[in-house]
């Protein structure tokens, strides 16, 4: 997979961590723990804008708490997190979306019942003389979808639990980059997919750091990691032990992070 | 010969493709009639089957009884308008059950409530007491019947307690609240609407008024008028800017059927269905029925509280993290199922002539559920419309009218209506495993 690097070369002006300063959202010295379980302690993360940061770790080392503490589901114990410079508390997904944070969830939250245009614009309906207004919001998810380029979906007025696994995913993210947003995070995109469908997802995620997007995409998949990544962090244990450049890291290194939360001799 | 090494091969587009093209609203793949109708047997063949169903249902009552019935008179004028008003409080009960249903909650409580809003209303209007006038009566009831579905709502959505055992609990009390309202005042239980007064006229008419004929045609052909424009120009445009839109046959042909549905209900009605006199028009329960229908239908079709209903139905999961307040949502769903209980319940009064300890409100629920159910109604949620409730009203109605026709005792009545509950759920359970193993085998 060494030719990961090469399609990571084109668009991409400068892989290598920016200076923590510039970085879209920060998180500092952050801690959250449940009862008795320190899930996080004094984690820190960059995730600066038009890159793709791979958060990775075993099961149970706090990612999913991570992101959810970002996403204003969690509440944080200790530390603060920085948006855009500004220490900022996130206290709703709706705090987190009026920032331009949006999250894409492994079980992807999209309703079945609802087709993708319903899906895209849930909760944020367009509305004319107080009914809503299908026309515009059928083209603008119309728009979205094809500047993504997903492409195929039969028609965007299907229900979701038509669409396969991959472009359910799709859907989802394009969900989330509708609406202005500038920090996406995608927990385990990947996860569930086949091979054509993951380089479908893989390939979107790519087009949104393209634009300029900040991106943190939490993965146990190595291989999708080193495909998208331009950088990568790793929590064991609930503390971030390492994250730099993905072009500091190959995969025994990143594996012996997260088993052991350190590489022995070198680290 | 040659081995040929397997490549990693891409899971079988075409199996997917076929797999979703069965899914997919006939609509959407159509461009021609002939088209969209093949799409539409695919859907109905992989057990999608929407309407269908019941529309065969009534189209089965209807054959069998007219065969059956004593000198064929179930297809007589007087019998078809007779089974409107007979199916009418189902199909209103069953409309208000569809908002709880598509939440995937249920309301055992609905004939009850039903049976309080119809009593509040027939005593309020008792000259020999309240002397309330008719509307404010209505207005008394309806709101009474809101205020029983937000409390139980509340119970329900802020103390999280199941449906199921609220609304059962609702069933009881209100069972006695009604039993305490029809001892009020001096009529030994039977507060009546039968008088010459024009308050209990107005009540009494919501069911058995008629509408002058030539009225009656005017308002069809406004109704129908003003729905096929509204959805020939809606069609129209959409096609016209490159939106999901129904072939324009398929739009002419609903507008062709609305049209025909119309006619043959205003000139049924409008024959004399009277053996002495003249009893003729479309009797007022009609609109009545038709403007709840109506007005619920654009609520969950075209505004956002409908949009929030089917998603929490649907995942309510999806809908928490959207930011849906679910709470309050799930709430006003039940709200409007009492207040449109109410309605049912002062037609039911109407239809009675008055309130007595005879109305069997556990028969009345059992009835709206299956009704909604029949009708295309998921006990699972997320999925139906008010028209399903409107349609399986019609069926329950039906068979109840047809059985009493036969001059068969109640005991069959509730078994065939069991029967038909029965196969109506069995093709939601079907069609809904149908459609589970369809998106699991193209993960």
């Amino acid at each position: 997979m060494s030719d990961a690097t090469v399609a990571r070369a084109g668009a991409q002006p400068n892989a290598a961590a920016p200076p923590a300063g510039e970085a879209r959202l920060q998180v500092r010295a952050l801690g959250k723990h449940f009862g008795a379980v320190q899930a996080l302690s004094d984690v820190d993360l960059d995730l600066p804008a038009g890159q793709v940061t791979a958060l990775c770790g075993d099961n149970g080392a706090g990612k999913t708490v991570l992101t959810k503490c970002i996403a204003g589901i969690f509440q944080p114990d200790d530390g603060q997190i920085l948006w855009e410079g500004k220490p900022v508390h996130i206290r709703s997904p709706r705090d987190a979306a009026h920032l331009g944070i949006e999250t894409v969830y492994q079980d992807l939250a999209l309703a079945d019942n609802l087709d993708i245009v319903q899906n895209m614009f849930l909760a944020r309906e367009r509305l004319r003389g107080g009914l809503l207004d299908e026309d515009a919001m059928e083209r603008d998810a119309a728009e979205t979808l094809a500047s993504l380029r997903v492409t195929t979906v039969r028609s965007i007025r299907q229900p979701v639990g038509s669409l396969s696994g991959g472009q359910r995913q799709s859907v989802a993210v394009a969900k989330a980059v509708m609406w202005n947003s500038k920090l996406v995070l995608l927990d385990e995109p990947t996860a569930a997919l086949g091979v054509v469908q993951t380089k479908m997802v893989l390939d979107l995620v790519r087009r949104l750091r393209d634009r300029g997007l900040a991106v943190m995409v939490i993965s146990h998949n190595l291989n999708d990691v080193f495909e998208v990544a331009d950088r990568i962090a790793v929590l064991y244990l609930g503390r971030m032990v390492i994250q730099d450049a993905a072009s500091a890291f190959d995969r025994q290194r990143v594996v012996q992070y997260m088993t052991s939360g350190g590489t022995n001799g070198s680290g | 010969m040659a081995r040929v090494e397997a490549p990693e091969l891409p899971p079988d587009p075409t199996a997917a493709t076929k797999v979703a093209e069965l899914e997919v609203p006939p609509e959407i793949v159509a461009q021609t009639l002939g088209e969209y109708l093949r799409a539409w047997a695919a859907r109905v063949r992989a057990g999608d089957s929407g309407v269908l169903p019941v529309i065969a249902g009534l189209a089965v009552i209807t054959v069998v009884f007219q065969a059956i019935s004593p000198h064929h008179v179930f297809l007589s004028a007087l019998n078809l308008v007779n089974l409107f008003q007979q199916s009418a409080v189902f199909m209103v009960l069953a409309m208000a059950e569809g908002f709880v249903l598509l939440l995937g909650e249920i309301d055992l409580s609905v004939g009850y409530v039903a049976a309080v809003g119809g009593v509040i209303g027939v005593q309020l209007v008792q000259p020999a007491t309240t002397r309330w006038p008719w509307w404010a009566a209505v207005v008394a009831a309806l709101l009474a019947c809101a205020l029983i579905g937000a409390a139980q709502g509340t119970l329900i959505t802020r103390l999280k307690l199941p449906s199921f055992v609220v609304t059962l609990a609702g069933f009881l009390i209100f069972n006695g609240v009604v039993l305490i309202l029809l001892l009020l005042g001096p009529f030994s239980g039977y507060p009546s609407l039968l008088g010459d007064d024009s308050n209990r006229q107005v009540l009494y008419h919501l069911m058995w008024g008629t509408i002058d004929p030539l009225a009656g045609w005017i308002g069809m052909i406004v109704i129908v008028a003003g729905l096929g424009l509204a959805l020939w120009l809606r069609d129209t445009r959409r096609r016209r800017s490159g939106l999901v839109a129904p072939p324009l046959g398929l739009t002419l042909l609903k507008i062709v059927l609305m049209a025909i549905v119309g006619l043959t209900v205003v000139a049924i009605c409008n024959i004399n269905r009277a053996n002495i006199g003249t009893v003729a028009g479309v009797p007022w329960v009609i609109p009545i029925v038709l403007a709840v229908l109506g007005a619920w239908t654009v609520l969950l079709q075209r505004t956002r509280f409908g949009r929030y209903v089917y998603a929490i139905g649907g995942n309510p999961e999806a809908a928490r993290r959207a930011g849906i307040k679910l709470a309050s949502i799930r709430t006003w769903a039940f709200v409007i199922c009492s207040f449109t209980a109410g309605i049912g319940g002062l037609l039911y009064a109407s239809y009675l002539g008055g309130m007595s300890n005879n109305v069997n409100g556990g028969q009345l629920v059992l009835y709206a559920v299956a009704a909604a159910v029949i009708g295309g109604t998921s006990l699972f949620g997320g999925r139906g419309k008010v028209m399903h409730g409107a349609l399986g009203g019609l069926v329950i109605g039906g068979i109840y009218n047809g059985m009493y026709l036969l001059g068969l005792d109640v005991q069959w009545q509730f078994i065939v209506t069991g029967l038909v509950l029965l196969s109506a759920v069995t093709i939601d359970a079907l069609s809904r495993r149908g459609a589970t193993t369809g998106s699991v085998a193209h993960v």
